[in-house]
């Protein structure tokens, strides 16, 4: 039992973390560090880090808390712990 | 019908389903006051959770900072919805699996300490009530301009109505009421949103409208975006699409700063105590950021239809030939124009007209223009915008039907009640429960705590009604405030609390003074003194960023060099850690 709930929080942290790597990469990375570079390039009428940083972003953000919800879903089935 | 008629019927009836929801929901116990009986469906939890959320700055302001910010504006786009993901990965689901009732209660007890309760409780109340004012201000806004009743009856009415729902039905009164907001508020800002955009690109989705083409006038088939950046090159400014008028770093540590920020309001933390499980809280906290993103992804849009649209309908101008939105507007002073060149044109260039906000003589010039007593400056730029009104003239400067301009006023005015809702039951709810209750009388019952907390809010929302009828010149600067200090006191011990059993209270106390005390200092130094940004040329808007990691770095130190937390606590650590048995919140 012990280990099984060392294993569940330590999948949940490392799932966890993947998303918020996402989460750094779109803001962070393609809305503000890379955006001149993204720039360059255009979706219609858009330059892509200008579409990133007012648009894109946001799409991924409520993507991530989505995703989250149902891996965790089916995680605390997998270990019992639902409730 | 004219405009007035409209937004009577508009404000009126709205009005009335908010205290026709507040009747049907009033309660009995404090468990509904506090936190709505803790059944609440994830849905309804998210729209609630976005009208909490999205308040007068959010509906009135943004589009309008992000229409003269251009590209910079993203700060508040991306700041103001990435907290969310914080929020569902980080904290929702522990707090809920924690169940108490508010936020210093959580701090308190995880850390088993009064005084880290105490500094808890006073970050909330100072940032809660931060925030009311502001929301004052919009409520007074949009009563002065659309139903032309002095501003000050219109806070009056506007704190009556919100007295009234929160102090009978509590938390939830407030949540009900607040589903209704949000759609009142959705719909109030998407529907010009799709005219606008219909009218300017032909395209009925704002969000691809403003990366589309121009239909007509001189710059037909151009991309607007296009369009946007010339206009502004040609004027003077920062070209729209691209950074400049900000460092990277500053742009890095204040979206940041928000985003944290944002995770850590008390306000929009309680909301996830009321549903009635960990997965519940996980599902509403994916609504409430859907729900927001709605408006937030429209209102970038909305920002470059304005901008093209102002500068399309006034510069260059006559000002005899001015539109009648433009006169109407600076009736109330927030539209100014100084005739530099005696050439009775508007000129719109980069550079502010004259220093400061607007001070009228009371005397008009020689084409009835109100004129100003402001010292004018160098530049050619001789009109003052002020960025508030962007939302709320929109629909005038697009000639929109009278009742989708009514319909802006009662959404601006959901906006702004559904926040400052929110916010008075936290400052109620830190006083009645965690100082009255868990602090100097924990023999009361049931029956006295409930009658503290709607004294409490009747305490409260008189002084934010204060506050909205005599406001304070330092809101703005203070705004900083809130979310500096929300992001360098609460986010970090609150994340440490649960990923980190080892994290003690004497981490916890030394962590929080520590990123309250320099981020306070900062932004006092900058905003009140003077100072400049002398860390890194960091802005006072994002120095909570600095603050935080301060908080982190010394929360971790002084606790690892500390005897480690007692057994109890790190159990319960463990147990917020798995969702099966959350149960309904409990208050002791």
């Amino acid at each position: 039992m012990e280990k099984n709930l060392k294993e569940y929080w330590s999948k949940n942290v490392t799932f966890m973390s993947v998303l918020l790597v996402i989460w750094a990469v779109v803001s962070y990375g393609c809305g503000i560090i890379f955006v001149d570079a993204l720039n360059a390039t255009r979706i219609g009428g858009f330059p892509l880090g200008f579409w990133f940083a007012q648009q894109g972003a946001i799409y991924v953000f409520v993507c991530l808390i989505f995703v989250y919800y149902f891996y965790m879903q089916k995680l605390d089935k997998e270990y019992d712990v639902h409730e | 019908m004219s405009i007035l008629t409209w937004t009577y019927i508009m404000v009126g009836v709205t009005f009335g389903l908010y205290i026709f929801i507040a009747w049907i929901s009033r309660v009995r116990d404090t468990k509904g006051f506090y936190v709505a009986g803790g059944g609440v469906p994830p849905l309804a939890n998210g729209m609630a959770t976005a009208a909490d959320w999205m308040s007068a700055a959010s509906f009135i302001s943004m589009a309008g900072l992000i229409s003269f910010l251009g590209y910079t504006g993203s700060i508040y786009l991306m700041g103001w919805t990435g907290g969310y993901v914080l929020l569902a990965l980080l904290l929702a689901p522990y707090l809920r699996k924690f169940g108490k009732y508010t936020v210093p209660d959580f701090v308190g007890d995880r850390y088993y300490s009064d005084i880290a309760r105490v500094v808890a409780l006073i970050c909330a109340i100072f940032v809660s009530l931060t925030y009311v004012c502001g929301q004052m201000r919009g409520v007074g806004i949009v009563f002065s301009r659309f139903l032309e009743v002095p501003v000050n009856t219109g806070v009056l009415i506007g704190m009556a109505i919100v007295f009234f729902y929160a102090g009978l039905g509590g938390m939830k009164g407030i949540t009900w009421t607040q589903v209704a907001q949000y759609s009142v508020l959705i719909i109030a800002y998407i529907i010009p949103a799709v005219f606008i955009s219909m009218k300017i690109t032909g395209t009925p989705i704002p969000q691809i409208g403003f990366g589309s083409h121009i239909q007509e006038g001189q710059y037909a088939g151009q991309f607007l975006l296009d369009t946007l950046d010339k206009l502004n090159h040609d004027l003077g400014f920062t070209a729209y699409t691209q950074p400049g008028a900000k460092s990277m770093l500053d742009v890095f540590c204040i979206t940041f700063a928000l985003m944290v920020g944002t995770a850590g309001l008390p306000h929009v933390i309680i909301r996830f105590y009321t549903v009635p499980s960990v997965r519940a809280a996980r599902l509403s906290a994916g609504y409430a950021l859907l729900f927001i993103a709605i408006l937030y992804t429209t209102a970038p849009a909305v920002a470059a239809f304005a901008r093209y649209n102002m500068i399309d309908t006034i510069n260059n101008k006559p000002y005899a030939e001015a539109p009648s939105w433009f006169k109407n507007w600076e009736k109330t002073g927030l539209i100014a124009w100084v005739d530099k060149n005696n050439d009775g044109i508007i000129q719109y260039r980069a550079g502010k007209p004259f220093k400061g906000k607007p001070k009228f003589s009371g005397k008009t010039g020689p084409l009835g223009q109100k004129l100003v007593k402001n010292p004018i400056t160098e530049n050619a730029n001789e009109l003052y915008v002020d960025r508030d009104i962007m939302v709320l003239a929109n629909p005038e400067i697009a000639n929109l039907p009278a009742w989708v301009i009514a319909l802006v006023a009662a959404g601006g005015l959901a906006a702004a009640l559904s926040t400052a809702s929110g916010l008075l039951l936290v400052i109620a709810s830190s006083i009645a429960h965690d100082l009255y209750y868990r602090m100097i009388n924990r023999k009361a019952t049931e029956k006295q705590r409930l009658m503290v907390g709607r004294i409490m809010i009747g305490l409260a929302v008189c002084v934010a009604g204060y506050f909205g009828i005599n406001p304070p010149g330092f809101v703005a600067q203070v705004v900083a405030f809130a979310f500096g200090l929300a992001a360098s006191s609460f986010f970090p011990i609150i994340v440490l609390g649960i990923f980190s059993a080892r994290t003690n209270r004497e981490g916890a106390i030394c962590g929080m003074l520590a990123g309250i005390i320099f981020t306070a200092v900062y932004i006092i130094n900058i905003k009140f003194l003077g100072g400049t940004a002398w860390f890194m040329g960091i802005s006072a808007e994002g120095i909570g960023t600095v603050g935080m990691v301060l908080n982190f770095i010394v929360t971790i130190l002084v606790s690892s060099m500390t005897k480690a937390p007692p057994k109890e606590i790190q159990e319960l650590v463990q147990s917020i850690r798995t969702p099966r048995g959350a149960g309904a919140a409990v208050d002791h």
